[in-house]
C-alpha cells in the first residue's frame, strides 16, 4: 500500500477509535501489485459526515476535492453482502493522491447523510444518485430528481430495472389529441 | 421556446441596489441558440440583473450508464463517442484507459504514441470550438468560422485513420481498431503547420478587441479554493490558478516517464495556469493549451515507434488484427472467442477507476466487473456534469447578457452532462 | 422547376395574341408555381439540435459544406420564423413536449427532417428514456440516415424537401398525418430551486 494511504488510515484510526477501518484494494490482484494503489475504506453511514470532514480538514489527508460520487447496486454481484454502496472518489490536488470511500446501505429506505456541507460538488452528484438509485441523502438542501422527469416512478440504474424500462417511454398521459 | 417570459409583472424600478420586490422569472432554453444544446435555466431577474439561477438538466438523458451494463468492453466504445461529441477520440481513449486499468494491460509503444497524438488532436478540436463559441456567443461569428474550418481538417484526419468523421470508435481493449494508414503523419504535420496561423487570426480578432475584453474580463469569477471545492477540473480549474493536470499528476500514455519500456522520458510540455478566474482567463488558457498540444504532437509525430499496435494477441484479452482474422484460422477462432458472448475472456473480478485529462477536465470511468464479459456497472465521471454545478454561483449578480458568455466559457456538452 | 415546366404557353407570339392575354397567362403561371419556387429556394431551418448530429448540422452550415448554396442557410432559433424543422439528435422523453411545442409554434407551411438514426428510430439508444422515433409524435417528411449523417447526406435531405415542396406544394400538416398526440410530461415552466 501507498505510503500516503497508510498514513491517512493511521490518522483515521486515531481519530475514530470506535470504527474499524480496513483499507482494501478496489481490485484484488493476487499475482502482482500493479493496481493496488487504488484503495478504499468502508465507513458506516452514521459516521460518514464526521469521517469526511476529517478527511477534508486533516493536513495529511487534505482531500479538498470530491472527484465523483456514485453508487453501485450489488444486487446480483457474486458474494456481495450489502445491496448498495455509495462510492466517493476523493482527490487531494495539493498532495496529489486519491482515495475511495464506500458506504454500504440496504433496503428498505437506503439513506446516507449528505456531504454537501463539505464539498459543494456533492450537490448534483447526490441528486443524481437519488434519482437513479433511490438513495435518500438526509440534510441535502435540494433533493429533487435531476435526470429523469418529474413523475418518473422508478430508479433506472437499479439492477432490477430493465434496460428498456417498464414502459415509461411508451405510456404517456395524453394532454390533447389535436389531429385537427 | 426561446425566451418566454413567465411572469407578466413589470419591474417598476430599475434600481440595482434593492433586489426583491418585482422579480421576473425568465425561462432560458432548453432550445435556445446560446445554450448550445439542451440546457435549461430558470433565471430570476431584477431588471437586467440575475438574482437567482436554477439550471435544469436531463433533457438529453439517454441512459449511457445503463447501456454500459449491456454491452461488452469493446462494444461500449461506440457509446462513448456520443458522450462528448466535440472530441470523441478523447472519450474513446479514456474509456479504454479505464478498461486497461481494470485488466492491467500495458500498451505497446506504438499504440501509446498514436493515442497520445489523437488525444491532443481531440483537445485542439474541443478548444477550437469552445474558443469559437465564446466569440460567437458575444456576437463574433468570424472566429467561430475560422475555428470550424480547422476542425474540418481534424475530421479529415480522423476519417483517414478510422473511417468516420466524429463517431470514431477507434480504440479497443489493449490497442486500436487498426494501424494508421500510410502517409498519415505527413497529413498531421501539414495540419500542425496550418493551425498556428488560424490561432493567430483568432488572437488578432479577439485579444485586443475592446468589446470582447470588456464582455469577458471579470465576468464569471471563481477563486482557487472554490474551484477545487466545486470539483472543477481542466481548463476551468487552471484558469483559477489550480495547478492540476492529470497528464502531469497521474501520468499515463506518453505523458509518463519510461512509456516505451526503454527509459524515454515523457513528452515535454507546460501546463498553462492563469489566476484570472474569469471568462477571459479561461479563453486564454485554452488558447495556450492548443499551442502546447501542437508541441506535444511535434515531439511524437516524427518518431512513431515501429511494432504492433495491439498487445500480443495470444493473451486473449484483445481482439486480433483484422488481417489475421481474414487470412488465418487461428485469427478467426480468436476473433470468435472474443465476440461470442459465452466464450469471451474473463476479466478480473473487482473495481477500477481510470481517468484521463480531456479538453474539459477529468474524464474518468469507474468500472465494476463481476467477471462477465460485460461490465457490472459503468460510472462516468463526466467533467461537464461536475463543472456545470457551479454555474448559478458564477452568474448571480451579473447581467443577463453575461449568462451567455459564462455558459460558453464553461464548455458544457449536453451529451456528457446528461449521459 | 417553377416557371418553365409543364405548362408552356399554347399561344403563339403571333398577331392574334394580345398583350393582356399573355400577361394573364404569365400571372397564372406565377400564381401556380411562384410561391413554391420561392419557398423551396429559401427554406429557413429551425435547428432543433440536441446531440451529436447537431455538430454535423453546424458543419453543414459552416464554410466547407456551405448550405447557403441551396438557400437554406438562414437558421432561425425562433420557430415562428422557420418553415423547416431539422430534428438533429436523440430526443429524450423529457425533451419531447418541448419538441412538440416548438413544432406547433411554427407557421404553416412547415416541413420536418428527422436527422440521424436517433431521431428516426432511437438508434443505439434503445433505453428507458429515449423516444424511439419522433415520427410517433409529429409528421416527418424526410428521414436522413446515418449516425451521424454526413453533411452531404443532410444537404441531400434538404434537397429532398425542395423536391417535396415542388411536387406537392403546401399541404397543411393535418393532411400529412397530423400532429397526433401531445403528451405529458409537460414542461414545468417556473420551477425555481434553492437559492444559493
Ligand atoms: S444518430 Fe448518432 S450522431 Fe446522431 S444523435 Fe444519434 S447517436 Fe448522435
Amino acid at each position: 500500500m501507498d505510503q500516503n494511504i497508510a498514513q491517512i488510515v493511521a490518522g483515521l484510526r486515531t481519530a475514530f477509535p470506535d470504527v474499524a477501518f480496513s483499507p482494501q484494494p478496489l481490485i484484488d490482484r493476487s499475482e502482482d501489485d500493479a493496481g493496488a494503489e487504488q484503495v478504499f475504506v468502508r465507513v458506516p453511514p452514521d459516521k460518514i459526515v464526521e469521517v469526511m470532514r476529517f478527511l477534508h480538514d486533516d493536513a495529511r489527508c487534505d482531500f479538498q476535492q470530491l472527484a465523483s460520487l456514485t453508487c453501485v447496486d450489488y444486487l446480483d454481484f457474486p458474494k456481495a453482502r450489502d445491496r448498495y454502496a455509495v462510492v466517493y472518489t476523493l482527490v487531494s490536488p495539493r498532495l496529489n493522491h486519491r482515495m475511495w470511500v464506500k458506504c454500504f446501505v440496504n433496503d428498505p429506505d437506503p439513506a446516507v447523510p449528505s456531504v454537501t456541507g463539505i464539498w459543494n460538488a456533492a450537490e448534483w452528484t447526490e441528486r443524481e444518485v437519488f434519482d437513479l438509485f433511490g438513495i435518500r441523502f438526509s440534510d441535502h438542501p435540494d433533493l429533487r430528481r435531476i435526470m429523469t422527469w418529474d413523475g418518473f416512478k422508478a430508479h433506472p440504474l437499479r439492477k432490477d430495472y430493465p434496460l428498456r424500462g417498464h414502459g415509461e417511454r411508451e405510456d404517456f398521459t395524453v394532454v390533447t389529441d389535436d389531429s385537427r | 421556446m426561446g425566451t418566454d417570459t413567465m411572469t407578466e409583472a413589470r419591474p417598476t424600478t430599475m434600481s440595482l441596489e434593492e433586489p426583491g420586490g418585482d422579480l421576473w422569472a425568465l425561462n432560458f432554453g432548453p432550445q435556445h441558440p446560446a445554450t448550445h444544446t439542451t440546457l435549461r435555466l430558470v433565471l430570476e431577474l431584477d431588471g437586467e440583473r440575475v438574482v437567482a439561477c436554477t439550471p435544469h438538466i436531463g433533457y438529453l438523458h439517454s441512459g449511457f450508464e445503463k447501456l454500459g451494463e449491456h454491452l461488452t468492453y469493446n462494444q461500449y466504445v461506440v457509446v462513448t463517442d456520443r458522450m462528448n461529441y466535440i472530441s470523441p477520440m478523447a472519450n474513446n481513449i479514456a474509456w479504454h484507459h479505464a478498461c486497461e486499468v481494470l485488466f492491467n494491460i500495458e500498451l505497446t509503444p506504438r499504440c501509446k504514441v498514436l493515442r497520445t497524438i489523437l488525444a491532443e488532436l481531440a483537445r485542439i478540436q474541443d478548444h477550437l470550438l469552445c474558443v469559437g463559441c465564446t466569440a460567437l456567443d458575444l456576437g463574433g461569428f468570424t472566429a467561430f468560422l475560422y475555428g470550424f474550418a480547422d476542425r474540418e481538417d481534424i475530421y479529415d484526419l480522423c476519417e483517414d485513420i478510422c473511417g468516420a468523421r466524429f463517431t470514431t470508435s477507434y480504440t479497443r481493449v489493449g490497442g486500436l481498431m487498426n494501424d494508421m494508414p500510410d502517409g498519415w503523419p505527413e497529413k498531421v504535420k501539414a495540419f500542425c503547420r496550418k493551425l498556428p496561423k488560424t490561432l493567430d487570426d483568432i488572437v488578432a480578432l479577439l485579444n485586443r478587441n475592446r468589446i470582447f475584453i470588456e464582455r469577458t474580463k471579470g465576468i464569471g469569477y471563481i477563486n482557487h479554493d472554490d474551484a477545487i471545492n466545486w470539483g472543477l477540473t481542466g481548463p476551468l480549474a487552471r484558469a483559477s490558478g489550480v495547478r492540476r493536470d492529470l497528464r502531469k499528476d497521474e501520468p499515463y500514455l506518453c505523458y509518463a516517464d519510461n512509456w516505451d519500456g526503454s527509459g524515454s522520458s515523457g513528452v515535454d510540455f507546460k501546463v498553462p495556469i492563469s489566476h484570472g478566474g474569469d471568462v477571459l482567463a479561461r479563453y486564454l488558457v485554452r488558447l495556450e493549451e492548443m499551442h502546447q498540444s501542437l508541441a506535444i504532437i511535434a515531439q511524437l509525430i516524427d518518431n512513431i515507434p515501429a511494432g504492433p499496435v495491439n498487445v500480443l494477441a495470444d493473451d486473449k484479452q484483445t481482439l486480433p488484427d483484422k488481417r489475421e482474422v481474414y487470412t488465418s484460422i487461428e485469427g478467426l477462432i480468436h476473433h470468435f472467442e472474443q465476440v461470442m458472448t459465452n466464450r469471451g475472456h474473463t476479466p478480473p473480478i473487482g473495481e477500477a477507476y481510470g481517468a484521463n485529462e480531456t479538453a474539459s477536465g477529468e474524464l474518468g470511468f469507474y468500472l465494476v466487473s463481476d467477471g462477465g464479459i460485460m461490465p457490472y456497472r459503468v460510472h462516468c465521471r463526466a467533467p461537464s456534469f461536475i463543472n456545470y454545478q457551479c454555474f448559478p454561483k458564477l452568474v448571480e449578480g451579473h447581467q443577463l447578457s453575461d449568462v451567455v458568455a459564462i455558459l460558453g466559457s464553461l464548455n458544457i456538452i449536453a451529451g456528457e452532462l446528461d449521459r | 422547376m417553377g416557371l418553365t415546366t409543364s405548362e408552356t404557353s399554347p399561344h403563339t407570339m403571333g398577331n392574334g395574341d394580345t398583350l393582356s392575354t399573355r400577361l394573364d397567362h404569365l400571372v397564372g403561371l406565377l400564381r401556380k408555381h411562384g410561391p413554391n419556387w420561392a419557398r423551396k429556394n429559401s427554406l429557413w431551418p429551425m435547428p432543433f439540435a440536441t446531440a451529436c448530429c447537431g455538430i454535423e448540422l453546424m458543419a453543414m452550415g459552416a464554410s466547407r459544406y456551405d448550405v447557403a448554396r441551396f438557400g437554406a442557410e438562414v437558421m432561425r432559433f425562433t420557430p415562428r420564423q422557420c418553415d423547416l424543422m431539422i430534428c438533429a439528435g436523440r430526443v429524450a422523453i423529457k425533451m419531447l413536449p418541448v419538441l412538440q411545442r416548438i413544432y406547433m409554434q411554427m407557421c404553416e407551411p412547415k416541413w420536418v427532417i428527422s436527422m440521424g438514426a436517433c431521431a428516426s428510430t432511437g438508434g443505439v439508444f434503445d433505453t428507458y428514456s429515449v423516444v424511439q422515433g419522433i415520427d410517433q409524435f409529429m409528421p416527418v417528411d424526410v428521414y436522413v440516415p446515418g449516425c451521424p449523417p454526413r453533411p452531404e447526406t443532410l444537404i441531400e435531405g434538404v434537397m429532398a424537401i425542395q423536391r417535396i415542396v415542388d411536387a406537392e406544394g403546401v399541404k397543411p400538416s393535418a393532411e400529412r398525418g397530423g400532429l397526433g398526440l401531445t403528451v405529458d410530461p409537460v414542461v414545468q415552466l417556473n420551477t425555481v430551486g434553492r437559492r444559493s
